[in-house]
């Protein structure tokens, strides 16, 4: 057995063969696999992070539209929806962002403050940084067979409810200020209101994890009615399924912030927001059935104004109603679903 | 054993076996297959060849394509290391090539994710150098690594072990360095166990899940492979394109059957 | 050519040659053995461990005791229980009919038993969900329930129990069988008195694999049974957390399920230690470690006294 040496090299040849193609093919993939978005010029890629429900109408309609315009030639996109929460916290985490969508401006804050990602003074933008409306709506099975239409029959009549969960959903926070707001502009006290919050909680049996989850819990068959953004009963129906929904007279004004991150292409970036809030943007947005922020594009007959409706600013704004109401430890609903048994940290 | 008992017990073995299956395994998978084509050839088509599903399906080949090569190099090579070389952490080395067979992917995808995160232990360093792992093609290449990690292995050391050492040793004898004793003598023999481990390696990179979904992010367009794109067309209602995809996936997943088949055969002969 | 002196000394007398690198080259290939699996395996499941307990045991405990924690595990550990069982009976039967019996398409069969391994895990919940959810042709609708777990559950745990009991049948010696059908003993007897025993480890291995997957699987009970707090395994449950952000929560169950599947893969080894006394099989094909350290460290004798 005279081969010792080469042998040895036989060995060593192989490992550092292997130890070269790990390491090329790391490299490779990386530079291949991830895009460049600084400094791309004549295009440029954005990276669309939003909450769940607008995903649809950012991959159909909305990108495609703007890149057939001029400031948007060239431009490429790539897309990642979730629920509200869950995004932002991506985001912290290092997700890749250029234009930043959620369904609450607490997880627009959150970006401000945790990472200083976002600007400070995203709310100067046109429309105060929102990019549309909408209102909480009660989704009930065809024909209403419950008869509910407010959030007070919520709490009398007996009915199993659907709501995404609040800490890891802007979309059911919405939906609770929703029931409390109600009640406070009915007279109660906010002891009462918070009341009102519980029996809507106790009688929720599921709570998935975003807006869009808990859509799909309901045409499934979970529950008698689902707490959800009126653009999302609106595709309920274009897609066929069996329900329909009621605007109540008493509900709240969804807004949903949008903004460019600190890191992004610009002027791409920008561009694509100013589309967004563009007549021809803010049509697309009506079309799939969110309300346009421009009050002269609200079709009255497609988006009927309820009787009280109320805003967010009621109550102090997000900042405010997010450390009284949703703090993981000390917020008053973070309480209420501990009682319960349900899972305060997503 | 012919007595009328034993026909009728074998009868009831059938259908309760083979109903079993028919219930478990093929009634879904016909009424995929049924409900994709249901409208005709087109939505699915559409689908997969929309720029998101052609990119899920390179990405996804791409996986493949780095993840199952390097694993067969190191499967090979620790398969001839722990079989020819007696080693008291052999026994170590060959439990921790077990261990992706156990773990969940989606512990996996959070293994991988802190190692490699903002606030990981080689994060911020990799991120300083300039190397995303995270929410980008590396992490995912290193999710399908460990999850198609045994199979070569595995597949490769019991038939080292049959074979023995008499021909590589007469190639020794006759004058045969140890790189043309692998090349003529010990490949040829594991050649069958190898690809066997490589299709088997293949499937399961193809089918990877949870730990890819977890270090991606499911950057569609980016970091999107085709199980993901399946789960975010279905999220979004669009069934055709979630069908679409499972439909091809699972055509992918019967070729690999025939392979897997062909090559056990081989293998065993 | 001829012997060097070095080599001569370090090759023993004993057949165990062949490609064999005494010294640097061993070693080298070793270390880059280790080094691969510690890269692509060991440090990131050290950084797991590390985050279940960075803010202490007590943390690390409140976490795994939170009411959606114990309540998944519990659904996870025992879903996964049922599923074993009902898949140890029927995956015998199964592998039973694949080497005893002769029906038409026996050949399809054996190759389709390894779809659920194939197939993606998503992709699996999708067709669950299409046969037996809300719109399903049947008029089964078990989607976003507990039974939803278990169906996913047996989809994708089928093949391992076959596997294990296939090649132990296969190798099965009649002789003992006949003898004892000649001497008036029942089939169910035969069965329960020897072919059941012989057919033990392999059972054992299949299940403690077959159970290993289950309580870690994602894909397939993701969209077919949902995350919905009573139906929600481990595995989703980890999930939301790492979304939520409760990375030490995510973590410390993370901990609990790989402890678990460490515990099963040592069982394994022990069965097939166990196990590698009997005549071994070629133990090609799909199925679990066809060897396991058991047989590599041990050496086998049976090699040195052929």
């Amino acid at each position: 057995m005279g081969n010792a040496r080469k042998v040895t090299r036989l060995h060593g040849v192989t490992a550092a063969l292997l130890a070269a193609a790990l390491a090329l093919a790391v490299l490779v993939a990386g530079c291949g696999g991830s895009s460049d978005s600084a400094g791309a010029s004549g295009g440029g890629k954005l990276d669309v992070v939003g909450y769940s429900t607008p995903e649809s109408v950012y991959q159909e309609s909305l990108e495609p539209a703007f890149e057939k315009t001029a400031a948007g030639e060239g431009i490429s996109f790539s897309n990642s929806f979730g629920a509200s929460g869950d995004q932002s916290r991506a985001v912290v985490a290092g997700q890749p962002a250029s234009v930043v969508h959620f369904s609450q401006a607490g997880d627009m804050e959150r970006l401000v403050e945790e990472g200083e990602l976002v600007s400070k003074s995203w709310e100067k933008q046109p429309y105060g940084g929102i990019a549309t409306d909408s209102v909480v709506v009660l989704v009930v099975r065809k024909g209403n067979p419950k008869g509910v239409h407010s959030f007070d029959d919520l709490q009398t009549k007996d009915v199993g409810i659907v709501t995404p969960n609040p800490f890891s959903s802007g979309s059911a926070r919405w939906n609770i200020m929703a029931v409390y707001g109600t009640a406070i502009n009915e007279g109660k006290s906010p002891a009462q209101a918070l009341e009102a919050v519980k029996t809507v909680l106790e009688k929720t049996v599921a709570q998935p994890g975003s807006g869009r989850d808990a859509l799909a819990a309901f045409t499934q068959g979970e529950g008698d009615v689902l707490l959800s953004y009126e653009n999302e009963a609106i595709k309920a129906e274009k897609e066929g399924e069996d329900v329909e929904y009621v605007v109540p007279s008493s509900t709240i004004l969804i807004e949903t912030p949008i903004a460019v991150t600190e890191s992004a292409p610009e002027p791409a970036a920008e561009d694509f927001l100013n589309y967004l809030w563009s007549d021809a943007g803010q049509e697309i947005w009506a079309e799939n059935g969110y309300r346009p922020v421009n009050p002269k594009l609200v079709d009255p007959k497609q988006f009927p104004t309820p009787k009280e409706l109320f805003k967010i600013s009621q109550f102090g704004g997000w900042g405010k109603v997010n450390d009284e109401f949703f703090d993981d430890e000390t917020g008053s609903v973070a309480k209420i679903e501990t009682e319960l048994g349900v899972s305060t940290s997503g | 054993m012919r007595t009328a008992s034993s026909a009728r017990s074998r009868w009831s073995l059938r259908t309760l076996g083979l109903g079993y299956l028919a219930l478990l395994l093929l009634a879904p998978l016909l009424l995929i297959f049924y409900r994709t084509f249901e409208h005709g050839l087109a939505p699915p088509l559409e689908a997969i060849t929309s720029p998101d599903g052609l990119h899920a399906l390179k990405l996804s080949l791409l996986m493949v394509a780095i993840a199952v090569p390097l694993n067969t190099i190191f499967g090979v090579g620790c398969a001839l290391l722990l079989v020819r070389h007696k080693w008291k952490g052999n026994a170590v080395i060959d439990a921790i090539i077990n261990l992706p067979f156990a773990i969940s992917p989606v512990v996996i995808g959070l293994s991988l994710f802190l190692l490699y995160g903002t606030k990981g232990w080689l994060g911020p360093t990799l991120s300083e150098v300039g190397i995303e792992i995270l929410f980008s093609v590396p992490g995912m290449v290193l999710a399908s690594i460990f999850v198609s990690l045994p199979f070569v292995v595995r597949e490769t050391v019991p038939i080292l072990q049959e074979i023995g050492t008499e021909q590589e040793q007469a190639a020794s004898t006759l004058g045969a360095n140890a790189w043309q004793t692998f090349w003529r003598v010990t490949l040829p023999a594991i050649r069958w166990g190898v690809a066997y481990g490589v299709v088997l390696s293949t499937a399961r990179v193809l089918g990877e899940f949870g730990a890819v979904s977890i270090v991606s992010g499911s950057r569609s367009g980016e970091t999107e492979t085709l199980p993901l794109f399946v789960q975010k067309q279905f999220d979004n209602f669009n069934f055709a394109g979630a069908y679409g995809a499972s439909v091809l996936l699972a055509l992918l997943a019967l070729t690999t059957l025939l392979a897997m088949n062909v090559l056990k055969r081989k293998e065993d002969a | 050519m001829s012997a060097h002196p070095a080599s001569a000394t370090s090759v023993p007398a004993a057949p165990r040659a062949g490609i064999r690198l005494p010294g640097l080259g061993a070693g080298l290939g070793r270390g880059t053995v280790v080094l691969y699996l510690s890269v692509i395996v060991l440090l990131p499941l050290a950084a797991l461990t590390s985050q279940a307990f960075e803010d202490g045991f007590s943390a690390f405990w409140t976490q795994v005791t939170s009411p959606q924690a114990v309540r998944s595990l519990e659904l996870t550990v025992g879903a996964s229980l049922i599923v074993v069982a009902i898949n140890a009976v029927f995956g015998t039967i199964i592998a039973w009919l694949l080497v005893r019996d002769e029906f038409p398409g026996k050949a399809a069969v054996n190759a389709v038993i390894d779809l659920p391994f194939a197939l993606p895990t998503i992709v699996a919940s999708l067709i669950l969900i299409e046969l037996y959810g809300a719109h399903s042709p049947v008029g089964i609708d078990i989607a976003l329930t507990r039974a939803a777990v278990v169906v996913a559950l047996l989809f994708v745990t089928l093949p391992f129990v076959v596997r294990a009991v296939q090649p132990l049948l296969i190798e099965m010696d009649r002789e003992m069988e006949e003898a004892a059908a000649s001497l008036g003993a029942s089939g169910l007897t035969i069965f329960r008195r020897i072919i059941f025993p012989n057919l033990l480890p392999g059972l054992a291995a299949g299940v403690a694999l077959a159970f290993a997957r289950a309580l870690g699987e994602y894909g397939s009970v993701l969209l077919f049974a949902g995350g919905l707090p009573d139906t929600q395994v481990s595995s989703v449950f980890i999930r939301s957390q790492i979304e939520s952000g409760n990375n030490v929560g995510a973590a410390a169950v993370s901990v609990v399920l790989l402890s678990a599947a460490l515990v099963m893969l040592a069982a394994i080894t022990l069965v097939q230690r166990w196990g590698s006394r009997h005549e071994r099989s070629s133990g090609g094909g799909l199925t679990l470690m066809p060897m396991s350290g058991a047989d590599i460290t041990a050496e086998k004798d049976d090699d040195e006294n052929r």
